[in-house]
Parts: C-alpha cells; sequence; structure tokens
C-alpha cells in the first residue's frame, strides 16, 4: 500500500508540473491586455508597467522565474487588485465556493441515492416516473435558471429564506438547492440503473430466499454495489462543484472562487489563471487518487496494484 | 412490513424537511421585521456594489469602486457635492492663483487623520510623488498628471527609456504643514475639479511607509480622513463592508449617516429580488433588461451618464474608411432612434455628438455645452447615407466594401453588433460587415494595435471639463488609435489648452468648432448614443448622491427619513 501510494504521489507531481507548464504557455498565446485601463494609458506608461510585471522577458524566462517562485511557494501578486497575494485570493475564496461545494454534493447525492433506490425497486409505477421527470429537470433546466427561479419563488414571494449574500446558514439554502440538483439527478439515474441490473443478480435472490428484509436487501447488499460507476461520477463532481460555479455565485452574491477564475482569464489576470488552474489540478488528482481508494472499501473485489501482497 | 419501513422513512423525510423550511421561514421574517424597524429609527442603509473593492490606496486605485469607496473614506483639496459643483474637501477656502494661472497655492484646513495626526501639505506632496514614481507604475498618476502637473510627462518619459528622473522635479511643494504650492504646465480652467479625484488625495507618509506591503490591503491598512471610515473589510476579495461615520471629519456636523453596509451583487435580477425583500436599500447600477420592470415606477433613479458609445473608424488599414464619403455613409446610415428604444430601452438617448450632454456648464454664461451645436451633428440620414455612399464607391473605383466590427463580448455588446451589421448592410448596397466580439481585455489590445476597422468603444469622462472629450482626436494623440488627424481640429484643441484658457466663453466656441469638424465635416467617429444609468433606490433614503465623473456616489449628504 506505501508503495502504491509512493508511486501515485510521483505521478501525481508530474501531472501537476506538466499541467502547470502547459497552462502557463497556453495563457501567454491568450490574446488581451492585463491591464483594464489600457485605452487610457500613453505608450511611455505602458512600457513602465510592462517593465515593472515583467512581461517584456522572454517568455522561457518568465516561464523559468515562475517555476522558481512555484517552489518556493510563491504565486505572485494579482494583476486587478493592488498588491493582493494570488494565495490570499485563493484562501479567502476557496472557503464559500467549498463549503457551498460540499453541501450540494452531499444532499444532492443523499436525495439523488434515495430516489434512485426507491425509483428502481418500483420500477414503472407512478414513484419512477415522477423520479425520472425531477432527474431529467435536474439535468436539463441549466442552474442559473434554477437558482433564478427559487430566488424569486422561494426568496421573494414565500420569503422563506434570504435572496442573497453569504453571512450563516440560512443563506446557504437556495444556492445549495440550486447547486444540488445536478448531482442529484446524476445520482439518481446512476443508481437507478445500477440497482436493477443489481437486483436481477443471483446472490439477491439468495438474499430474498432466506428472508431478508426489503430495507436489508435494498441497502446492505444491492446499494453497495450499485455505488461504485456514482462514486466514479461523483469524484471529479464533487472537484467542479466545489471551485465554485459561476452563475451561482454571481446570483446570490457569494464571494467565491469560481468567478475569479472564470474573470482572470477574460482579464489576463496571468498569475491568479496559473494559481487556480494549479489548485483546481491539485484538487482533482488528488479526488481521483481517493475515488480509487474508495473502489476497495465499497467492493472488496476491486483490489489496487500490489494490495494483494 | 416493507412497506411501513418505506413509508416511514419518507414521513420522517417529510417532516425533517418541513421542519427545516418552517424554521428558516420563522427566523427570517422576524429578522427583516426587526431590520426594517431599526432602520426607520437609526440612520443606516444598506447598498449594493457590482465588484469587490480592488484597492484602497488612492495611488494605485483605477476603477471606479476603490474611486467610490475613497471618495467616501478619504478626502482630498475638493470634493464633489450634490448638484456637481466642486466644495471644499481638505483646503481652506479658494486657492491663490498666480496671474498666468499655472501657480495655485491652497490653504489647508485643521483636517485629521484617522490615527489623530493633522493633514499637512507634505502629505499631498508624498502622495503625489508616489503616484508618478514609475517604480510604483501607477495607472491613473500619470494618466491625470502628464501634460498637467509640471514635469510630470518628463518623469514618465525618462523612466520609459531608463534615464534618471528626480521625483522632485514634479510642481507640488509643501511651503509649510498648511500651505501647498501647485506649479502646472500650462493654465488648467478645471483644475479645482481635477483635485477632487482620489489620484490627487493626500497620503500620511508615517503610516504609509510603517505598512509597507500590507498598505491599503484591509481596513486596519488605511488611514482615513473622510466622512466616513471603512470597517469590516478584510481586503479584495470580501464582498462586505461597512462605512462608519467617522467622527473626527472636519465636517462631520454635516454628516447624518451612521452606517452604511455594502454587498457585492453582480446579477442585476438577483439585485432587484434583493431590493424587493428590503436585504438592501439601495441597488447598483441596472442592467437594461430589468429596468422596464420598473419603468413608472417611483424608485427608479434615471440619469444620463456622460458617457457615449462610438463607432471608431480606424483610417490605417482598410482604404475604404479613409475615404470621408464612406465614412459619412456609414455614420448617416444607423437608426440611433430605434436602437436605443428598441434594444437598448434603459432610458440611453440618440447621440449625434461626442461631447456629452448634461455634463459640463460654462462658467461665465452657465449654459450646458451642448447648447452651441445641439444634436444635429450628422444625424440618421438614409437618403444622405446613400448619396454619400455611392460617391465614395465612385471615388474608390469599387462598388463592395469589406469592413471588419469589433465589439465586446458580452450580451449587450452583440446585440448592438447584430443591430448595427444589419443597419449598415440594409441600407449601403455592396457593404460587408463581420462581426468580431471578443473579451474586453483584447479589444483593448486590438485597439492599442489598431486592429481593426470599426470598434464600438465608449468613454467616460474623469473631470469636468469638455476637453476629456476634445483631446481624444489628436493627431497621435494616446487614445486617438485610428490615424484620425485633421489640422484645423488640433489647432482648435491646442488653442483652447493654451490662448483660449482663461476665456471661457471663447475656449467652449473653439471646442464646439472643433467638434462640429470632428463629425460632420470629417465623419471621424459615428457617435450613437449617451448612455443612462438606472438604479432601485428605497423611498426612504434622502439625498442619495451620484457623480457624473470619477467616484460614482457620495454618501456625506444622505440620510435617512
Amino acid at each position: 500500500m506505501a508503495k502504491y501510494l509512493t508511486q501515485r504521489f510521483v505521478y501525481m507531481v508530474i501531472t501537476l508540473f506538466l499541467i502547470a507548464s502547459l497552462t502557463f504557455f497556453l495563457m501567454k498565446i491568450i490574446p488581451g491586455t492585463p491591464f483594464s485601463n489600457a485605452s487610457k494609458l500613453s505608450e511611455a506608461q505602458l512600457s513602465i508597467m510592462i517593465d515593472k510585471y515583467g512581461l517584456d522577458e522572454p517568455v522561457p524566462v518568465q516561464y523559468a522565474n515562475y517555476l522558481l517562485n512555484l517552489l518556493k511557494g510563491d504565486l505572485g501578486v494579482s494583476f486587478q487588485f493592488n498588491n493582493v497575494g494570488v494565495t490570499d485570493i485563493i484562501v479567502n475564496s476557496m472557503g464559500p465556493s467549498a463549503t457551498l461545494g460540499a453541501l450540494a454534493i452531499l444532499f444532492g447525492t443523499f436525495f439523488g441515492i434515495i430516489l434512485g433506490v426507491i425509483s428502481a425497486l418500483k420500477q414503472n409505477t407512478w414513484v419512477d416516473y415522477s423520479s425520472t421527470f425531477i432527474a431529467v429537470l435536474g439535468k436539463s433546466i441549466p442552474s442559473f435558471v434554477f437558482a433564478g427561479l427559487l430566488q424569486y419563488y422561494v426568496g421573494v414571494k414565500l420569503g422563506w429564506f434570504p435572496v442573497a449574500f453569504w453571512r450563516g446558514p440560512e443563506y446557504m439554502v437556495l444556492p445549495t438547492i440550486a447547486l444540488a440538483m445536478f448531482p442529484l439527478a446524476t445520482a439518481s439515474r446512476f443508481v437507478r440503473t445500477e440497482m436493477i441490473e443489481v437486483m436481477e443478480s443471483d446472490y439477491i435472490t439468495l438474499a430474498k430466499a432466506k428472508g431478508a428484509s426489503w430495507f436489508e436487501i435494498a441497502f446492505k447488499h444491492a446499494l453497495r454495489n450499485a455505488l461504485i460507476p456514482v462514486v466514479t461520477v461523483l469524484g471529479p463532481l464533487v472537484v467542479s462543484l466545489m471551485t465554485g460555479s459561476l452563475v451561482i455565485e454571481k446570483i446570490f452574491g457569494i464571494p467565491g472562487i469560481g468567478e475569479q477564475f472564470v474573470k482572470s482569464i477574460t482579464i489576463n489576470d496571468y498569475p491568479v489563471i496559473m494559481g487556480t488552474t494549479l489548485l483546481f489540478a491539485a484538487l482533482f488528482v488528488v479526488v481521483i487518487l481517493i475515488v480509487d481508494l474508495l473502489y476497495g472499501v465499497i467492493d472488496p473485489r476491486i483490489r489496487l496494484a500490489g494490495g494483494k501482497k | 412490513m416493507k412497506k411501513s419501513k418505506y413509508f416511514l422513512l419518507l414521513s420522517l423525510m417529510l417532516v425533517i424537511s418541513s421542519f427545516l423550511a418552517a424554521c428558516g421561514g420563522g427566523d427570517d421574517a422576524g429578522k427583516d421585521k426587526e431590520g426594517a424597524d431599526k432602520t426607520a429609527a437609526v440612520q443606516e442603509l444598506k447598498m449594493l456594489e457590482s465588484t469587490a473593492i480592488p484597492s484602497m490606496d488612492s495611488v494605485m486605485a483605477q476603477d471606479t469602486v476603490s474611486f467610490t469607496t475613497l471618495n467616501n473614506v478619504n478626502e482630498g483639496l475638493y470634493r464633489l457635492d450634490p448638484n456637481q459643483e466642486v466644495v471644499e474637501g481638505v483646503a481652506d477656502g479658494e486657492p491663490t492663483i498666480s496671474e498666468d494661472g499655472t501657480v495655485y497655492t491652497f490653504k489647508l484646513k485643521d483636517a485629521k487623520w484617522s490615527n489623530g495626526e493633522p493633514v499637512t501639505a507634505n502629505d499631498f506632496v508624498y502622495a503625489w510623488q508616489r503616484a508618478i514614481d514609475p517604480e510604483n507604475a501607477s495607472p491613473y498618476g500619470p494618466y491625470m498628471m502628464d501634460g498637467k502637473i509640471k514635469g510630470a510627462a518628463e518623469i514618465t518619459a525618462a523612466a520609459a527609456e531608463k534615464k534618471e528622473y528626480d521625483l522632485n522635479t514634479l510642481g507640488v511643494k509643501a511651503v509649510d504643514d498648511k500651505t501647498l504650492e501647485v506649479t502646472l504646465e500650462r493654465p488648467i480652467p478645471y483644475f479645482k475639479s481635477l483635485m477632487a479625484f482620489p489620484t490627487f488625495y493626500p497620503q500620511n507618509q508615517k503610516f504609509v511607509e510603517e505598512q509597507g506591503e500590507n498598505f491599503g490591503l484591509k481596513a486596519e491598512n488605511v488611514l482615513y480622513n473622510g466622512p466616513f471610515v471603512l470597517t469590516e473589510w478584510d481586503g479584495s476579495t470580501d464582498e462586505e463592508w461597512v462605512y462608519a461615520k467617522n467622527t473626527e471629519y472636519w465636517d462631520a456636523d454635516t454628516v447624518k449617516l451612521e452606517k452604511l453596509t455594502w454587498n457585492v451583487l453582480k446579477e442585476s435580477q438577483a439585485a432587484a429580488n434583493a431590493f424587493e425583500t428590503g436585504e438592501v436599500d439601495i441597488t447598483g447600477k441596472l442592467s437594461s433588461d430589468v429596468v422596464p420592470q420598473y419603468t413608472g415606477d417611483e424608485r427608479l433613479l434615471n440619469w444620463l451618464e456622460p458617457t457615449i458609445f462610438w463607432l471608431k473608424m480606424n483610417q490605417k488599414n482598410n482604404p475604404a474608411l479613409k475615404n470621408v464619403n464612406i465614412r459619412k455613409a456609414i455614420a448617416q446610415a444607423i437608426n440611433k432612434q430605434d436602437f436605443v428604444d428598441g434594444v437598448l430601452a434603459n432610458g440611453s438617448i440618440v447621440a449625434n455628438y461626442a461631447v456629452p450632454n448634461e455634463f459640463v456648464k460654462n462658467e461665465e454664461t452657465g449654459e450646458d455645452f451642448r447648447a452651441i451645436n445641439g444634436n444635429e451633428l450628422l444625424p440618421y440620414n438614409v437618403d444622405e447615407a446613400k448619396k454619400a455612399w455611392e460617391a465614395g464607391l465612385a471615388e474608390l473605383g469599387t462598388d463592395t466594401v469589406e469592413v471588419r466590427y469589433l465589439g465586446d463580448d458580452t450580451e449587450s455588446a452583440k446585440k448592438a453588433a447584430e443591430y448595427v451589421k444589419n443597419q449598415l448592410e440594409t441600407n449601403l448596397p455592396g457593404i460587408k460587415v463581420t462581426v468580431e466580439s471578443v473579451p474586453f481585455s483584447v479589444r483593448l489590445d486590438r485597439e492599442n494595435a489598431q486592429d481593426y476597422d470599426l470598434q464600438m468603444a465608449g468613454w467616460g469622462p474623469d473631470y469636468l471639463d469638455p476637453m476629456t472629450f476634445s483631446d481624444l482626436w489628436l493627431t497621435g494623440g494616446g487614445n486617438n488609435k485610428m490615424d484620425y488627424s485633421n489640422e484645423k481640429y488640433d489647432q482648435l484643441v491646442k488653442e483652447a489648452q493654451t490662448t483660449l484658457a482663461q476665456s471661457p466663453v471663447e475656449r467652449y466656441e473653439a471646442l464646439a468648432e472643433a467638434e462640429r469638424i470632428l463629425i460632420e465635416e470629417d465623419a471621424a467617429i459615428a457617435p450613437l448614443y449617451q448612455r443612462s444609468s438606472n438604479l432601485l433606490v428605497s423611498e426612504k433614503v434622502e439625498n442619495f448622491t451620484y457623480h457624473l465623473v470619477g467616484p460614482e456616489y457620495s454618501f456625506k449628504w444622505t440620510s435617512v427619513k
């Protein structure tokens, strides 16, 4: 196991290095100026600014400097905010996004799994059809439409929850529901399909013959096997939800990282582009590792490489 | 048996969820009521902004949110009042101005920084030198000072060529603690209003140097000398911050508002929703799609911004755009009225001019600058457009013209692009318009490289004078970037900057004549519309103050009914 983990770790570092390098060069190809007031700057002034931010150096030199700073743990300073370190931006805006993403994942998968199990067991009844309907809505309605509807009807009309901002638990309800629709739909569809298949396998018939209760069969025997594909899809979904959603953040006024990422690209804020990309990439490789480890926990038949020794 | 368990689970979920819902609802309703009672009794307001505060260093700030915050928590020599008039800030009364109009001497009040130290003339010298210092590479410092404050342009030029420079050559001097002397490159009639701009605010040298890298990063890393102090601001990623009344402010008696809480909400419909629930008392500027819902609503505040959007016609690459008849045809072929009514629908108005309406008044006659040329410079006229088009094509010896249209990639900018393309292709036979929608930063880059034919661009002023629009089109001017050049135009603007600087009436006439040449004779640009601002203001807010240049709002005079 230790050897496996070391090996994986080395691969992870290599992957991140490649991503960092690729992003750096891709970023240098994006057209556009990083200076938001470029149209007001005289040529002399523009050259002073380009000089200050080291943008006049040849790209390979900039790349080398970047890697050196990265090794020192220095992600640089943002262009859009005066003197603000990229690390600070990430640390400050990661919190709300991660909280919201985690809530959405928990809420979404929990209800998604329940919905999926129920519709698998009650296949082709009205229960199944209504859960399919919910899943189709959840997958096909874009989250900003859903967020807007929730905000207007539940926030303004019913007044049950605050319409926007990020100040405490009650402020998290509407954005969580809006963001949870997609994982809910995804989980319920995967669980339903897998459950139907698993329920037809021999060991379930055996369990039924032995007189195991409905609850025991569904949740103890069948669900565990049905979860494998769910875990596979959920892994990357966790990362994408926890790294923030631009639209949800915009509509509910959440100070998250989703916007920093998208905005930094459109305004050519190079250090923030690099910082957020690296963060997202690091989260992805870690989650993929966790998913691989989870397979073994959920289904002992899947052994990690070297696990048998 | 099986069924009962299933139903148990389901009913449990139902109970939990209805409990949670009821809980949340009850909480919120209670809070709302309480909040409403409170705000009616005390001087507290909540407002929305479109982004967080990028910078609280007045020298480095370069965006309206930063400028607005600085304007409320700090103060320069002067500030703008609710009537857009220049009123005293730290300066004590009117400056003494030398005979030739180039040396201003300001006396300072006994104003205090929030750490108790007095605001001195040296604080201005220090801040201005920081702003021009190439080491800091401030974007607004050289932009606001070059060609205006003596010595500024030389420092910038020397640094760009990597030569030596001396910050003490900048024309700003502390005669004593309470006397500031500023030397200008040339007489500037609007100099006092320029002093209301945050780039010219003072900074306490000791504090800035103590803070070092941390200066301006959080509420506690800034010193205040304005009507309010900033509290609960945790830096540029913080989307909630608070102004609290500054009891040490020299004019604290005027300030009624005790507390103003700001939140960031970018989406206009969400802002309107927050406004409807009473979560906020004033929204930020609303996008046009939300405005029609509030037509006729008394809470909708609408005013004309001095920002004009025009088509820049680049004469560098496309030979057709060098032809004045072709440019005239393009300028007259677009139905602007339908555009502002149908596409924008937010109170924006048709612009047949290059200096905005309701922007500046002649200080001698009190007349709006627009009174001279009106709103009839080369207006929409399909017949004239077609005639000019035919003439232009004949001169070029062709019957087709292809132009690239460069615009932003926002929804509204794309709509505008479609509209202009459609109008031109309908009214000018043989023209082919290719629309290129790009992000803002790319558009700026391509403008600098002059890589476009037609460009939809806007310009907002930085000081209260027509010159902020007129000097854009000087030959080789920093913002021209379309190879427009007309000696007569240059001469008129130069006269307004020099010989006519101290005769307001003649100066305005010269600038108006320059504008007429620019549009009517040369059709250098095709102005489309002047933008209007819309926001929702609760009935309980009194004296909400917006500005036309620099910072967007002032709360010094605002109160709760």
